[in-house]
């Protein structure tokens, strides 16, 4: 039984991402039998290749999601590079961690009400520095060059990657290096850059095209700061994929394959990029110059990390606001009556989503955490463990992009006369949920002194008992860090809520991002708050149930 | 009955190299000795006959405890006991859990508890069993350790480095208790170090390992 485990974990992750890409073949070439169309014929592509936003859709994907990418890990590899060990990166690092929970939507909303033309920056100057006495007419939000939507996936792909750097650089040794480099005369930042982050490189790679790949195809955070006219290309696919008309699905299904074609594409100039820096960086090494600019950058980049966090805090902070304010004229700071109305009108509501939030987090968590304990457990007992190609499966969900397949999932729901619900919105949710319980735990566990279990062994126990009695109680912390992560993922999830849902489920995502477009931003505020106060609330629970369950039991906690 | 240890053409490989040979009958509270620089491979030896050697080493021979060959035996029903260089408490059990861990299943919770507070007590350590693991020092983590493996009865008893860990004192004093113990019981002892007092202490036959994997 248990030896089955890794290959039924693997269906279950990567089968709905097959199905879902083969069912977004089938209409791309013209072939829907529930809209009585049969294929194959190029005609979609040629719809496709039609639409005059293609060219702009595909450029604004293509560059926001590189620029994203490359901002972010510039970011994290000064900030680390200048202030690892130190407090201050201790104090950022603890700011950072329980942002990563913060749903990518609300994290958004929250920057939407800081930077846009009425918003708390624009306030604060106001009429002061710019002499605005009402909200200025300029499209600083949904800009047609995505700066805003930039911003919106930095804020939130800071802290992933930091988090998965400090993981890395466990294994990388980086104290002794950098002695043996400043002993040389090296400053902390080119000393660091130059021996550390080559290793912890290799390490994150991973994480990096996810996050390349996700921030090429994000829906939720480009519907609220992305453009309009036209959309990013994944914003356009969910359109084309809801639109009444079922033709035009397989106009969606061919762009959805272009998405994947172009994500591919960026995965490749990234690769080559890696390449060309690479080979620039060992000569940079090789010429021995030990850097002259460390101080400003370092200081640049802990401001850019905390501006980063900051955004994310106070964008929070902005939601709390705009749910209890009544009237709030502009330029005022604060508003001008506040009140419970919103809460009154929403909170019910609210409420109940959150219910249904919960109950598909739950469950899909649940299976998740029987699926990865038991692929754990059994790469313990085989005395096997996950090689690199299994490391790349894992990782593979989160690599194909969300729009290139969830649409095709949903298409081969509606041929099979599925019953759209929650059912196939668990299995959907499973499929992001899972690479993320599995990658969080699985260092913690295999960290673990298996002579523990040797001594247990000689203590006549077996397997099982040591696994109940011994190894989960102590690995208690990580596996509840795990859930909330898990929970986190699936709370945040949209696309996979809305499409493979049908809109009959709705969890506090969805109703938050059918808010987008209203502008109401004090149900917005109410909504985002839910949805940060869903992710973050388990992770609270993480830090505080082994700290009371363990209270007498001192060597849990070093 | 042939009682005692018997360890037979054992050989270790890893990749196709021989690490480790060892071929010997080890009597009941007789100790054998392994030394060796680390890295020979003397815990892949103990790691061999507790039935947990890694996958990537291969071992052969055959391991006969009490005229049983216990060679393809599952580890939990070797009825080895083992001590490594840590004490290896579980942490989230209090001192009393740890041994009651051990002992086999059945028996009173009365009678139990009356056998885990009596071995306490031997080792002067009474009235300990609520304690929490990590307040305890290292020579009573030691006791406890060793007090714990023996209340799993076991039928023989593999020491890895057991005592480096202690300061020079305390290491005597442990040792002393470990060998006069598994002399009471007759247990066979297979102990690897890399210290020379240990080995004269053990007062048994010394096999000194080398490095047969390099040229």
């Amino acid at each position: 039984m248990l030896r089955l485990l890794p290959a039924l974990t693997l269906l279950v992750m990567l089968g709905p991402v097959i199905a879902g890409l083969w069912g977004t073949v089938l209409p791309a070439f013209g072939h829907l039998p529930a809209a009585g169309l049969s294929g194959p014929t190029l005609d979609p592509f040629r719809m496709l290749f039609d639409w005059q936003g293609l060219g702009a859709a595909s450029r604004l994907s293509l560059i926001t999601g590189l620029i994203a990418t490359l901002l972010s890990l510039i970011i994290v590899a000064f900030i680390t590079a200048g202030w690892s060990g130190t407090r201050s990166f201790r104090v950022l690092e603890r700011l950072l961690s329980p942002l990563l929970s913060v749903p990518h939507a609300a994290a958004a909303f929250g920057l939407a009400f800081l930077i846009m033309p009425s918003g708390w920056i624009a306030r604060l100057i106001s009429p002061t520095l710019t002499g605005w006495d009402r909200p200025p007419d300029v499209l600083i939000l949904q800009d047609p060059l995505g700066l805003a939507m930039i911003a919106g996936l930095v804020i939130k792909e800071v802290p992933f990657l930091l988090l998965m750097t400090i993981a890395a650089m466990g294994q990388a040794q980086p104290r002794r290096s950098l002695r043996v480099a400043q002993a040389l005369g090296y400053g902390r930042l080119s000393g660091w850059l130059k021996t550390v982050f080559p290793r912890v490189y290799s390490q994150i790679r991973l994480p990096i095209y996810v996050v390349l790949a996700y921030s090429m195809s994000v829906v939720d955070v480009a519907v609220i700061l992305g453009p309009s006219t036209p959309p990013t290309l994944s914003v356009q696919i969910v359109k084309w994929m809801s639109d009444p008309d079922l033709s035009m699905r397989l106009t969606g299904a061919a762009a959805a394959l272009w998405q994947l074609a172009l994500v591919v594409f960026a995965l490749g100039l990234w690769w080559l990029g890696e390449r060309l820096v690479g080979r620039w960086g060992r000569h940079w090494i090789a010429s021995g110059r030990r850097g002259q600019f460390d101080a400003p950058i370092c200081i640049v980049s802990l401001g850019l990390g905390a501006l980063s966090a900051g955004a994310v805090l106070f964008g929070i902070f902005g939601l709390i606001v705009w749910s209890f304010a009544g009237f709030w004229s502009f330029p005022n700071v604060w508003p001008d009556t506040f009140t419970l109305r919103s809460w009154d009108r929403h909170g019910p509501n609210a409420l109940a989503t959150l219910g249904e939030t919960f109950l598909v987090a739950g469950i899909v968590v649940g299976l998740a955490l029987a699926l990865v304990l038991g692929c754990l457990e059994a790469e313990h007992r085989s005395g096997r463990s996950l090689s690199r190609r299994g490391l790349w499966l894992m990782y593979l969900p989160l690599l194909v992009p969300q729009t290139a397949f969830l649409p095709g999932l949903q298409t081969l729901l509606l041929n099979v006369g599925a019953d759209i619900g929650r059912l196939p919105v668990i299995f959907a949710h499973l499929v992001f949920v899972l690479p993320y319980v599995f990658l969080s735990l699985g260092d913690p566990w295999r960290s673990w002194d298996v002579r523990l279990a040797t001594v247990a062994n000689a203590l006549g126990a077996s397997p099982n008992r040591i696994f109940w009695q011994v190894r989960l109680p102590m690995l208690t912390r990580p596996i509840l860090t795990s859930v909330a992560v898990g929970i986190a993922v699936s709370v945040g999830q949209y696309l996979a809520t809305l499409l493979i849902g049908g809109g009959r489920v709705s969890t506090l995502t969805t109703e938050a991002m059918a808010l987008a477009s209203g502008g109401d931003r004090r149900a917005i505020g109410v909504y985002g708050l839910m949805q940060t106060f869903a992710a973050l609330v388990p992770f609270t629970l993480a830090l505080l149930i082994p700290t009371l369950l363990w209270r007498n039991r001192r060597g849990l906690h070093e | 009955m042939n009682k005692g240890l018997i360890l037979r053409d054992l050989c270790i490989l890893r990749d196709e190299l021989l690490l480790i040979e060892v071929d010997y009958d080890i009597k009941p509270g007789e100790v054998l000795t392994v030394m060796g620089p680390s890295g020979v491979g003397k815990s892949t030896l103990l790691a061999f006959i507790t039935g947990t050697l890694p996958s990537v080493f291969r071992g052969m021979g055959t391991v006969i405890l009490n005229g049983e060959d216990i060679t393809m035996r599952p580890p939990h029903k070797r009825r080895i006991g083992i001590l490594f260089q840590d004490d290896l408490l579980f942490p989230h059990m209090s001192v009393g859990a740890n041994l009651a861990f051990g002992i086999p299943a059945g028996g009173s919770m009365s009678s139990r508890g009356g056998t885990i507070d009596a071995a306490l007590v031997d080792v002067g350590l009474g009235g300990y069993s609520d304690r929490d693991p990590a307040t305890l020092s290292g020579g009573q983590k030691a006791r406890v350790a060793l007090v714990r493996m023996l209340l799993s009865d076991p039928n023989a008893l593999l020491l890895d480095e057991a005592f480096s860990r202690l300061d020079a004192e305390l290491r005597a004093q442990v040792r002393d208790l470990v060998f006069r113990v598994a002399k009471e019981r007759e247990l066979p002892v297979l102990m690897v170090t890399h210290d020379a007092e240990d080995a004269k202490a053990a007062g048994g036959k010394i096999i000194e390992l080398e490095s047969l994997s390099k040229g």
